[in-house]
């Protein structure tokens, strides 16, 4: 009978089960955020030598901004991929909760009730995708395409397909949320890293975090080990809408009016830069910090493109480019570790 | 005391009889071989002991005390454990995760309940160093061998003080140096008085770990017998109808 516990000593199996087997610096290079990281710094590093434009305290404070409503959306997209999911309708949200913001405030409601009344519609519009998918089981694209029409339909319902340019008494409140700025930085630069670190902390660090990651890696586990999945996915279509609520409130304040239009194929832009920052389609993988940077080199690439003289029109083959080149590095690393 | 006794356990699937009349027991610290071909009924015995189906006659003896099952976490708390043929283990998370998944232990981080990492990994450390595998609770489970992924497992099972558990064909899809790390682990369990169930198609690997070894061929007990007693010849007559009854 084969038994090797005679055979390796116990302090021998305790060393081995001790051991550290990656290293910081390893675990660092393995990880596609790093790697995109790094090319977006390059890419600002050189810009800011061949272009007096790109190093000013102006340009980096319109750069920051503009990304700063994708990457606020693409953290609910995020926590959605690794679930295993998909939301496409978070543009459509997005314009929904910034015309409810919109038509509230126009009618002399506060700030604050304005705000509450969009968060919860977006958390409805959340709470319908999730719990479609999750007890109907029907496949997420699908529920969230639905959900795309549904809401940018409401939104234009809502509104009479017009623009809202007036906000009532606390005006000022909403554009400075969305339009001002602290110590330099722009407000939704700032919301973006606080809801960054919140979802980073979620994720990482909490029950519900793990079960995410669970459910997107192996659902069937999920639901042997006892975790209620169905909650668990409805939560997380939840959340996503949120965040796209949230950034519809910060793009109504900075835009200074809400039209029918606002958000239109963000979904796209969002799936991209999440994607780009090492999220998994399939499930199971992402990160906060990935998906932010995927955000901030879209942009980049945009900015560069427009300082550089070149036509913006080459900015979605840049964009294209990158998402294809990313995720074909991370299948060349599957397929080299598969080897080993 | 009998850490598991099924009497004259039947179960019926319209006039389908799944289970028919079948007994069976186990001691602590007994590891027994469950045999039988596809459609033998070992699939429907198995549901029934991890409370997923109710037998439509018989009795069931935890610890000698009858009991009713109304569903599987009714049977977990009971002290049975399964370690699904899958092994329903999450890639992206580490061991230790893996092994409290769904029950994780949590500390409090001022007014939230966070993870608490370094509890987990030190208990999932003295797990499966109690299981005397090689197996690093912070590694990710989509790095190791089919060896440690069965302590992984069975780790799992070790966390509630299981009294029984029950293993669906471990060593069906890993190599021959990683089933002798699975059988390990099971003489290990036995060796620590818990009772075993081990359903598997190999049978070198079942001659070299279980006590006993029952056959079943079409929903009823064909074999109850010590395996020193035994021979593979005649556990494969048994199970394929060569050997009308031992």
């Amino acid at each position: 009978m084969p038994d090797r516990s005679g055979v390796r000593s116990a302090s021998a199996l305790d060393v081995a089960i001790a051991h550290q087997t990656h290293s910081v610096a390893g675990r660092l290079l393995s990880q596609q955020a790093f790697w995109i990281f790094l090319a977006a710094v390059i890419a600002c590093v050189s810009l800011s030598l061949a272009t007096e434009t790109f190093a000013t305290s102006q340009n980096l404070f319109n750069v920051t901004r503009n990304f700063a409503f994708v990457g606020i959306v693409a953290l609910g997209m995020t926590v959605v991929i690794i679930s295993g999911g998909i939301d496409l309708s978070v543009g459509s949200v997005l314009c929904l909760s910034a015309m409810v913001m919109a038509i509230s405030m126009n009618a002399g409601v506060s700030f604050v009730l304005s705000a509450a009344l969009a968060i919860g519609v977006s958390l409805l519009v959340g709470a319908v995708n999730g719990a479609l998918i999750a007890y109907l089981r029907i496949p997420a694209f699908v529920v969230t395409l639905g959900m795309l029409s549904i809401a940018r339909s409401a939104a234009m319902v809502l509104s009479d397909n017009k623009m809202v340019f007036q906000f009532g008494p606390d005006e000022d409140i909403l554009f400075w949320v969305g339009g001002g700025s602290t110590f330099g930085i722009a407000n939704p630069v700032i919301a973006l890293v606080l809801f960054g670190l919140v979802t980073g902390g979620l994720l990482n660090w909490t029950r519900w975090g793990t079960h995410i990651f669970a459910v997107g890696a192996n659902e069937k586990a999920a639901i042997l080990t006892g975790i209620s999945v169905r909650r668990t996915k409805v939560s997380v279509y939840m959340f996503s809408a949120l965040m796209a609520g949230l950034a519809g409130i910060l793009e109504a304040g900075w835009l200074g009016g809400v039209t029918t239009n606002l958000g239109q194929s963000m979904e796209l832009t969002v799936i991209a830069a999440t994607v780009i920052g090492g999220a998994n389609l399939l499930g199971g993988a992402g990160t906060v910090f990935g998906s932010i940077v995927g955000a901030a080199l879209i942009e980049v690439i945009r900015n560069c493109l427009i300082l550089l003289g070149i036509s913006t029109f080459w900015q979605g083959g840049f964009v294209g480019g990158f998402i294809i080149l990313a995720v074909a590095f991370d299948r060349l690393r599957a397929y080299r570790d598969s080897e080993i | 005391m009998t850490a598991l006794r099924m009497k004259a356990i039947s179960k019926h699937f319209g006039a389908i009889h799944a289970l028919d009349d079948v007994s069976l027991s186990l001691e602590p610290g007994e590891v027994l071989g469950l045999m039988g071909d596809n459609g033998a009924g070992k699939s429907t015995l198995v549901k029934i002991i991890a409370g997923n189906f109710r037998p439509s006659h018989g009795t069931i003896f935890i610890n000698d005390r009858e009991t009713v099952f109304h569903g599987p976490l009714d049977a977990r708390e009971h002290g049975i454990e399964i370690v699904y043929q899958d092994l329903a283990l999450c890639d992206n998370l580490t061991a230790a995760v893996n092994v409290f998944l769904g029950r994780e232990l949590t500390r409090s981080f001022g007014p939230f309940r966070i993870m608490d990492y370094p509890a987990m990994n030190r208990r999932a450390a003295e797990l499966f160093a109690e299981l005397k595998s090689e197996t690093r609770p912070k590694d990710k489970v989509k790095s190791m061998s089919g060896g440690q992924r069965q302590a992984v497992a069975i780790a799992r099972t070790r966390l509630s003080d299981a009294s029984i558990v029950l293993m669906d064909e471990p060593t069906a899809a890993i190599s021959v140096r990683q089933v002798a790390e699975v059988l390990n682990l099971i003489n290990e369990l036995k060796r620590q008085g818990i009772a075993v169930i081990l359903i598997s198609h190999r049978m070198p690997d079942v001659f070299a770990v279980t006590d006993r070894i029952v056959v079943l061929r079409r929903g009823t007990k064909v074999a109850d017998k010590r395996t020193e007693a035994t021979s593979p010849e005649e556990i494969t007559g048994l199970i394929t109808g060569a050997i009308e009854h031992a």
